[in-house]
């Protein structure tokens, strides 16, 4: 976007959050609160909800209503997948990926979480920390969610006892130094009345921390984002035939991490061949540079045979060209994984065929105690060993989301049985 | 390093712009819906950002119910053409002549017919994957679709079967007769739609501006008069100040009163309506509690 065209217009950032937790904990009451206290429900969602209390026989507006999406959950009373809510604030606009907490939705968290900034775990003050709750925070660090909120939630049921919020930060604690896990805030709350949620109440005022809606507002997201390595995944190559655009070739993607300028030394992977940054073309113009996420057509000084698949990096910043890695795969279909069967990978913009070699470890989602199986089954955690039949060019999970993931397809029904990520050699 | 700011505008865009890519990439016959309407309208920018200087890879088609506002079809040829790509048009009356959609009156509702007509040209042209205008803050059901949304070969979602979605890696993969329907807007809200449209200044039908029109009050909302909706006994007709927040089948898409005569206007309204936008506007959404997801089931957008 051209700096001109944006003046007097919104200039607020996204940050998309998932939360964690069961109907017990009170997410949907939270979510609730949140849409609520921002002004994002409407009256006749209210309406609709209002009603439908009313025919399961209650009194009042159940909150939580308003995230049962599909009518077979409405009759059954449970949420069966990830639904998505949006809400928006002067500062910034918000996606909720809302996911059920239940034991066999593994698949369903990992989902919501494969996109989210920040993942927010609710943990019900007078329980404590359950085994879903290290569960919840085992699979945030998995997945690489940049920013961990731990939602004391449920405070007005414990007399809103220091005490009580501080043993259960202890306790989250422990747990958590066995995980990669950057940055955790902690805050006690009752998202039924509203205490920490938007307003600050006035029954908690031991606590100088942050409100949730204050850190959601405020938090810095920038560094979400590797800024280092250029990574430009070709999807698209435009080639118009057009008389005054006789040679035109234009390699269209979206920056994955890093940035670019015009002049740039480029090297072409897996190929291996290098070439100059020509031109940065967007709809409005020609810029000098652009940086992740932007989705950019860039055009090279020299004539090379570049194609969907390929991708462009800076000579200096280079990833790892492979046949053959380890990662932590998680399996999402009811068909249990065959090992030595021929699957198809997808990672960044290159579909290959794949065998999956060989299960190193499972990892037991509540303990974390690695065990020994030959076969995974659906929400079962793995760390296993690729074959590759082509050349992948990618990265370290860890070091980047963007290119250290990916996606495995069983050909014969075409369904997304596992998400995987890369780890170091 | 100084980064620009990234709004949630671009953030979107850019998701978008990535979405078509990979749908021309990897579908062999995909096609973009285009109505007329609001959404519809912000597809066509995003796909003009993502492959010009190129033309479109694909093909764009109107399903027409024919009760259509005639300004919004007149809108429909005019940007076609000014954009240079193909347009086909497949009409609900064609279906209706072959004895595939039985109405039971000339003015009813032709929305929920619409799949038929669509099934119907995919089979035609083969098409593997729809590119539509959806977004998941529009309806419950909708909350709960992938952007790639699958489809067997009867055209159906089944919303408890649907293919995971990781990250931004998309499996859009069928066998022979399914199809997939495609949703780069899907984490748009009409707030953001109407911040787009305002940014790239992109024009929209009339209808969308608050202008005066002749309505009928029903319980479900206001009716606007035409061919396909007279006053019935007791009804009066009205001349008020509206605009309309959907364009669909001029039998049941109900204009709200409005003063909002501007862009401008319509996003200041947005950031403080109280009603959802299929709420206001859509009789059929009203029918029962899981309308749209009971025809998502049967193949509509």
């Amino acid at each position: 976007m051209l700096d001109s065209e944006r003046t007097s217009l919104a200039q607020s950032e996204l940050l998309r959050f998932i939360t964690a937790g069961s109907v017990d904990d009170g997410k949907s009451t939270l979510i609730g609160r949140l849409l609520h206290d921002s002004k994002s429900i409407f009256e006749d969602q209210l309406t609709s909800i209002t009603h439908t209390t009313r025919k399961r026989g209650s009194e009042g507006v159940d909150l939580s209503l308003l995230t049962d999406g599909l009518q077979a959950e409405r009759e059954q009373g449970i949420t069966i997948d990830v639904a998505y809510r949006y809400f928006a604030t002067p500062r910034r606009k918000f996606i909720i990926a809302d996911t059920p907490g239940h034991e066999q939705y593994t698949r369903n968290m990992v989902t919501g979480a494969s996109t989210a900034n920040l993942a927010v775990i609710l943990i019900d003050a007078r329980k404590g920390v359950l085994t879903q709750s290290r569960r919840h925070a085992f699979l945030a660090s998995l997945v690489g969610i940049p920013h961990l909120v731990v939602a004391i939630n449920k405070m007005d049921l414990v007399e809103f006892s220091q005490s009580v919020f501080e043993s259960i930060c202890d306790e989250f604690a422990v747990f958590a130094q066995k995980l990669d896990l950057r940055n955790v805030t902690y805050i006690p709350m009752s998202a039924l009345h509203g205490d920490m949620v938007v307003e600050r109440g006035d029954r908690l005022d031991w606590y100088q921390g942050v409100t949730l809606m204050s850190l959601l507002e405020t938090l810095s997201i920038e560094d979400d984002i590797n800024r280092e390595d250029f990574r430009f995944p070709v999807q698209w190559v435009c080639r118009p035939h057009m008389p005054e655009l006789h040679d035109f070739r234009g390699y269209m993607g979206r920056i994955e991490s890093g940035s670019i300028k015009v002049g740039d030394h480029v090297k072409v992977l897996p190929s291996g061949l290098s070439s100059r940054i020509k031109e940065i073309r967007v709809y409005e113009g020609a810029l000098a540079e652009a940086f992740a996420p932007q989705s950019v057509t860039l055009t090279i000084e020299d004539q090379l045979d570049i194609s969907r698949g390929d991708m462009l990096t800076k000579a200096e910043e280079t990833p790892r060209v492979t046949k053959n890695f380890d990662a932590m795969l998680c399996w999402l279909s009811e068909q249990s994984l065959d090992l030595g069967r021929k699957y198809l990978i997808k990672q960044s913009t290159r579909i290959a065929k794949v065998i999956i070699d060989q299960v190193g470890y499972r990892v037991d989602v509540n303990t974390l105690v690695h065990e020994d199986v030959s076969v995974l089954k659906m929400n079962d955690i793995a760390r296993v060993t690729l074959k590759v039949q082509l050349n992948l060019v990618c990265d370290d999970y860890a070091r980047n989301r963007a290119t250290g993931c990916f996606i495995v397809i069983d050909e014969n029904t075409n369904n997304t049985v596992a998400a995987g990520m890369i780890m170091p050699t | 390093m100084n980064h620009p700011i990234f709004t949630h505008l671009d953030a979107l865009e850019s998701e978008a712009i990535h979405i078509m890519r990979e749908v021309a990439a990897e579908c062999g016959n995909p096609v973009l819906l285009f109505s007329g309407g609001k959404d519809s309208i912000v597809l066509l920018r995003l796909a003009e950002k993502a492959f010009r200087p190129g033309r479109f890879p694909f093909p764009l088609m109107h399903i027409d119910t024919e009760h259509n506002f005639p300004e919004v079809i007149a809108f429909r040829d005019r940007r076609v053409n000014e954009l240079g790509e193909r347009l086909i048009v497949r009409s609900m009356e064609d279906s209706i002549k072959k004895g595939r959609v039985v109405l039971r009156s000339e003015t009813q509702s032709r929305n929920a017919f619409q799949s038929v007509t669509l099934l119907d040209a995919i089979a035609e042209f083969r098409f593997d994957a729809c590119i539509g205008g959806a977004r998941r803050d529009e309806e419950k059901a909708r909350a709960k679709e992938r952007i790639f949304s699958f489809r067997d070969e009867f055209g159906q979602w089944d919303p408890k079967n649907q293919r995971p979605e990781l990250w931004d890696i998309y499996n859009t993969r069928t066998h022979p007769g399914e199809n997939i329907r495609v949703f780069p807007i899907s984490n748009w809200t009409e707030l953001d739609v109407w911040e787009y449209i305002a940014r790239e200044r992109l024009e929209v039908p009339e209808i969308y501006f608050a202008h005066y029109r002749e309505v009928i009050r029903r319980a479900t909302g206001l009716l606007p008069v035409s061919h396909l909706v007279q006053p019935q006994a007791g009804e009066k007709i009205e001349q008020l100040m509206v605009r309309f927040r959907t364009v669909g089948d001029m039998s049941c898409t109900c204009p709200v009163e409005s003063h909002a005569a501007n862009v401008d206007a319509i996003i200041a309204e947005t950031a403080m309506t109280r009603i959802t936008e299929r709420g206001a506007t859509r009789m059929d959404d009203q029918t029962s509690e899981a309308s749209m997801e009971l025809r998502k089931k049967e193949g509509y957008f």
